[in-house]
């Protein structure tokens, strides 16, 4: 047989194979179109689903109070708030806000009178964003009938911190306890690096302040 | 002062809110072979009560995805909301618990972001909220404060993104979107006033799952700022930051 016409032929028939079964759904489909009728019509309305409306508890807020370093200018009593949202039991954000009044330097109490900074100056304020990490979660046994969930937990975060008359641009890296007394009600102890750049003392340099502050705060 | 006047009005609306906690207790009947109680809101916690299959009881509270739940007899035990899906309420209805199910990645509407990076040598910390109308398309609004050595700043602004592939693990997408830059020159270095302008950007950037909703965000924007003088002037900056969908 004549090459070219084989061709012909061939495809001629794979053309009709791939078009049988088309042609046989489509009879079936005619087939099947006047459907038996049913019995018994069912009236059923489908349920209307409502969302259970359970207290969720997943932010916290509170106060806490302790003492903060600041370099150069000595210790002093610290206080502010904390607001926080627990995305999973693992991690959670944090917006913290804290204040303190910065003391004197050596340098300032050894000449006596010679003042670096104003009253308003010395006011230490900052605020931070940060994301937690419950690192270690676990319970913590208060005499032999009471056992409250804790967690020990890192925070990571940046923010600003106003002193000296500047905005600095602040790292917070700090790691706590929370101790659930109930079920709403938690106890944090708290220590967290703020870390800024100063030129105050002349040379720019990384100034480390610690601070280390008892919280209370409330899940709602 | 104003931190101060801020954490005090925090502190009121915290001791104003605690009052208003009312539980609302749900009654349910339990579905699965078992529930597990657990003494914690947590998967280390240990299991110290199991509640037969058929057994009513109620739903007292959520935490993430843990609820405490009371059996008949009052033990009380936190469990995880995967073994509460198929638990009924004492109508017969199917328990809904609020909030898309930890795999919703492409189903969600709000997300809330916090970001720190660079901008223009200055450190930048920042905020901002997206609502999504479709699974790819997320309209935004940032906040941010701006630290620099010779000034510092505030910027503020709305735009819209596009998400190529927001069902994969990591996605990129692009943005555009306008705002306000405030900028205050620091008065010891240069008198000089300060000034606020209008700015508009086009952005780049990935997101990527760390967890079910938790995301990584790395961004590339580059502003121009309009400024009053005879040139504009362009600005780029770099954030990277951590979101989270409801």
């Amino acid at each position: 047989m004549d090459p070219g016409l084989r061709l012909l032929l061939l495809s001629g028939l794979a053309l009709a194979a791939q078009a049988a079964p088309l042609r046989s759904h489509a009879q079936d489909a005619v087939g099947a179109a006047p459907a038996t009728p049913q019995v018994v019509e069912p009236r059923v309305k489908r349920r209307e689903v409502k969302p259970a409306n359970l207290d969720t508890e997943n932010f916290e807020a509170g106060a806490f109070l302790g003492v903060v370093g600041i370099e150069d200018f000595g210790s002093s009593f610290s206080y502010g708030a904390r607001i926080a949202y627990h995305f999973t039991e693992d991690l959670f954000a944090e917006a913290t806000i804290g204040t303190a009044e910065a003391g004197r330097t050596s340098y300032e109490e050894l000449s006596g009178s010679a003042e670096l900074l104003t009253d308003s100056e010395r006011r230490f304020t900052h605020y931070d964003l940060s994301v937690g990490w419950n690192a270690l979660p676990g319970e913590v046994f208060f005499g032999g009938e009471r056992a409250m969930p804790s967690a020990v937990y890192f925070t990571l975060g940046a923010g600003s911190t106003r002193f000296a008359g500047d905005d600095h641009f602040t790292v917070a890296l700090g790691a706590g306890l929370r101790l659930l007394v109930n079920d709403w009600l938690a106890l944090h102890l708290d220590a967290r690096n703020l870390a800024f750049e100063s030129d105050l003392l002349g040379d720019n340099k990384l100034t480390h302040n610690l601070q280390f502050t008892f919280g209370l705060t409330a899940f709602f | 002062m104003p931190c101060f006047r801020l954490a005090t009005c925090l502190l009121l609306g915290l001791l104003a809110a605690v009052p208003v906690v009312a539980a609302t207790v749900v009654e349910a009947v339990v579905q699965d072979p078992y529930l597990e109680l657990r003494t914690g809101p947590g998967r280390g916690f240990p299991v110290t009560q199991v509640v037969d299959r058929g057994a009513p009881v109620s739903l007292l509270r959520r935490r993430t995805d843990w609820i405490k739940v009371r059996d008949a007899s009052g033990t009380e035990g936190w469990t995880h909301r995967s073994q509460l899906e198929r638990t009924l309420t004492t109508s017969g209805e199917a328990l809904v618990l609020p909030g898309p199910a930890p795999e919703a990645r492409a189903e969600h509407r709000w997300e809330t972001a916090l970001v720190t990076g660079d901008f223009d040598g200055a450190s930048m910390v920042g905020a901002s909220v997206a609502y999504l109308p479709a699974p790819n398309l997320l309209l935004r609004a940032d906040v941010s404060h701006l630290l620099g050595n010779y000034s510092n700043g505030w910027l503020g602004t709305v735009g819209i993104a596009h998400a190529f592939m927001p069902q994969w693990r990591v996605s990129p997408f692009v943005g555009l979107g306008g705002g306000v830059l405030r900028i205050e020159p620091k008065a010891t270095l240069v008198q000089t006033e300060d000034r606020t302008d209008t700015t508009a950007y086009a952005g780049i950037g990935l997101r990527g799952y760390l967890t079910n909703r938790f995301l990584l965000q790395a961004e590339y924007r580059q502003y121009v700022v309009f400024t009053s003088r005879d040139d504009n002037e362009e600005i780029d900056a770099w954030t990277l930051g951590f979101a989270y969908f409801f």
